[in-house]
């Protein structure tokens, strides 16, 4: 059996602030095998970037990994010091992230920094440095690349920067590419060669790709196995195909109902998840969607679920699972999802309305 | 008018199925920015459509395109270089000052940024209130606390959070003060601008709702201006495909992902990612060659002739502009060769 390129276990990252311990990822564990795409998806504030940043020893202050293991060849990456994580980070692990134009130096010419990225790193010869620069520029199809390498990255269009990035990502060969919302900055015209390079180019290198983003699209056309993040942990993993199938957590069920498809009937109204993801300060106690979530019970109040099989290499954190919920609270038919809509649960005679802050759930509206 | 700008197609041809007369005419709308001596940007080049009462037609395009600015031109928060704006019957882009303002009171817009769009030192009373104050259509006091409590109540929020200010409030609720603010004139027409790509997927859904509520409450008339077109469908009556200041192709919203008589809009639909693995699978991407080009200086013809994968060049589409006219489908484009759009662009494997 081959072995994981990453293995991340019980990962905990949390920001040490003025007005408290936002603990914006609590017990992430997952690991990636090698060649394989793995999509992380969530909205804002799931901790998705928090993760990636984490896996690079790329947190600031006053944020701190406060736990856990990230095993990588075998060596932890959280025990390494700088000068031994410097080694490992834009050479066997890169990254790219979502705006090309601030991750790039204005006053250095492309070539220069993709040259750069491989001279700081003793894999590549020396000699093969400035032609590799040019053929990689060619491998991320810049058109007329033996010129553009000498162009600086304020001559480039938006997409032939993330090119550009990607081209330095992968100058030192990587085993990982990390890429965090690669293509939520572009055009969707840009954006669809964008994710076509990097399909082609795990197919080529054999790179493991961890695709961090918020559109399920991408994730769906991109990857094999998909993690979902909500509120700072994983709530559901799997294969894609099953995962957008079958979905088991009633937050992944939920989002890919909430989301206009261009391929489905027009007339079907949006289901909206009500309410807003919890405060990351103050959680609330047992399941974190709880407040959001049409088909808690009681338990979801008082135990926080973990997460376990709910199918062959499906596993999701859930007390009910919407295979319950469809057996059970009519879900292929529900039109209403205010929280506790289906399952009829409403603790201690709240009846919440959407869209409150997360400070005034107490005054709800009457009407 | 330019030349090259579109000719206006006969009424019926842009104009949809409902009968009755348009609310909002645009036409042959010009909007060229200055852009030193002798040149200038021609961010909206000759774009014409009808909207009739109570109907939504989606403007799409990618950055660049002169959408947001069609928008402003017709809200006349810009004004146009020429062309008519005709807001029940009043061309809008002739009035001045006060005559003015009270046209556009049936014509609210809804911005993007709900960060930008509200006053971080007013309360959220008083930001809603703020255009009925303007149009001495309320006193202070208990009836402007009535009406403020009653928009709030309407677009999903607590009614007593007047006194609140915008931080205290979510990106989805500050929309929604966007929203209620914007109706508070009781508007016939809303243009709404990209309201919710500044959104959580989770919470575009609820404003995406919400809006179409309100359409049926209200009877309102929305022109939906986004760059994401799955949205933009899902909510419109028509969408209109814009392209470096022109529109490209006009096609009712349940017949645009099957057919496409434009090789843009073609492009454009096969470059959105669906959420499912196996419709994924067997996508295939129309490949556009080479840059939007820059707006100062188009190119000749078909403005999308530079990157089309059809294009015949040399030759017509480098030097026929191709006129917005009604194709065998029943959609609007300019292309000359239409008829092979579906054929010669294949969009699955």
């Amino acid at each position: 059996m081959t072995q994981p390129v990453l293995e991340v276990r019980d990962l905990s990252t949390h920001f040490f602030t003025d007005d408290g311990e936002v603990k914006a990822v609590r017990g992430v564990s997952f690991e990636v095998m090698p060649g394989e795409t793995v999509g992380i998806v969530g909205e804002s504030g799931c901790g998705k970037s928090v993760t990636a940043m984490s896996l690079l020893g790329l947190v600031q202050r006053p944020g701190k990994v406060v736990h856990g293991e990230i095993m990588f060849k075998g060596q932890d990456l959280l025990k390494l010091n700088k000068e031994e994580l410097r080694n490992i980070r834009g050479r066997d692990i890169a990254m790219i992230f979502q705006d090309p134009l601030s991750s790039l130096n204005p006053v250095l010419r492309i070539g220069f920094q993709i040259d750069e990225a491989m001279r700081s790193h003793d894999k590549i010869p020396k000699d093969d440095i400035s032609q590799r620069g040019i053929d990689l520029l060619k491998q991320v199809r810049v058109p007329d690349a033996v010129h553009r390498i000498k162009d600086f990255p304020h001559q480039f269009s938006g997409g032939m920067r993330q090119r550009a990035m990607i081209a330095m990502g992968l100058s030192n060969k990587p085993d990982l590419l990390i890429a965090d919302e690669p293509t939520t900055a572009l055009d969707v015209t840009v954006q669809a060669q964008i994710l076509e390079l990097l399909r082609d180019l795990n197919e080529q290198t054999g790179a493991a790709i961890i695709l961090i983003t918020h559109n399920l699209g991408i994730v769906a056309g991109l990857c094999r196995r998909v993690l979902v993040m909500y509120a700072g942990e994983i709530v559901e993993e799997g294969p894609v195909e099953q995962i957008f199938e079958s979905p088991q957590h009633p937050y992944t069920w939920s989002l890919l109902r909430s989301v206009p498809r261009i391929d489905s009937n027009r007339q079907d109204r949006l289901l909206s998840i009500e309410g807003l993801p919890p405060d990351l300060i103050d959680l609330p106690v047992g399941c974190k969607f709880n407040p959001r979530c049409p088909f808690r019970i009681e338990r979801c109040f008082n135990e926080p679920p973990v997460i376990e099989n709910v199918a062959d290499a499906q596993r999701a954190a859930c007390w009910v699972t919407m295979t319950r919920a469809y057996d059970e609270m009519n879900a292929a038919t529900i039109t209403d999802t205010s929280p506790g809509a289906a399952s009829g649960v409403h603790p201690r005679g709240r009846r919440p309305a959407a869209d409150l802050t997360p400070a005034a759930t107490a005054e709800t509206l009457s009407d | 008018m330019t030349d090259g700008a579109v000719a206006y197609p006969a009424a019926g041809a842009v104009a949809p199925a409902t009968a009755g007369e348009p609310i909002l005419r645009v036409v042959n709308v010009v909007k060229h920015f200055g852009a030193g001596v002798g040149a200038s940007v021609k961010a909206v080049d000759g774009v014409s459509f009808d909207i009739m009462p109570g109907e939504t037609v989606g403007l799409v395009g990618e950055s660049g395109c002169g959408k947001s600015t069609l928008g402003r031109v017709i809200t006349q928060l810009i004004p146009a270089t020429s062309g008519e704006v005709i807001l029940e019957g009043v061309d809008i882009t002739k009035l001045r000052g006060e005559k003015l303002r009270q046209q556009r009171k049936q014509l609210q817009i809804i911005f993007q940024d709900p960060y930008a769009s509200l006053d971080p030192r007013m309360t959220v009373g008083d930001i809603i209130a703020e255009p009925l104050v303007n149009f001495k259509m309320i006193g202070r006091g208990k009836a402007k606390d009535a009406r403020v409590q009653e928009l709030l109540r309407t677009v999903g929020l607590n009614p007593y959070f007047n006194n609140r200010y915008p931080h205290e409030f979510s990106g989805g609720q500050r929309q929604r003060i966007g929203i209620a603010r914007a109706l508070a004139l009781n508007p016939k027409v809303i243009i709404c601008d990209e309201p919710v790509s500044a959104l959580d997927v989770s919470i575009q859904a609820q404003i995406i709702n919400l809006l179409e509520d309100l359409q049926r409450e209200f009877h309102l008339t929305y022109l939906f201006i986004a760059h994401d077109l799955s949205v933009v469908r899902h909510i419109s009556n028509r969408v209109m495909v814009m392209y470096l200041g022109r529109i490209c192709e006009v096609a009712p919203s349940d017949d645009l992902y099957r057919s496409q008589d434009h090789p843009y809009t073609r492009a454009l639909l096969s470059s959105i990612p669906v959420p499912d693995p196996r419709i994924e699978s067997k996508r295939r991407l129309v490949e556009l060659t080479g840059e939007i080009p820059s707006p100062r200086n188009p190119p000749s013809g078909c403005l999308f002739h530079t990157r089309c994968p059809i294009a015949q060049v040399p030759g017509i589409c480098a030097d026929v502009v191709p006129p917005l006219e009604m194709k065998p489908d029943g959609h609007l484009a300019s292309c000359h060769f239409s008829d092979q759009v579906r054929t010669k662009l294949a969009v699955t494997v």
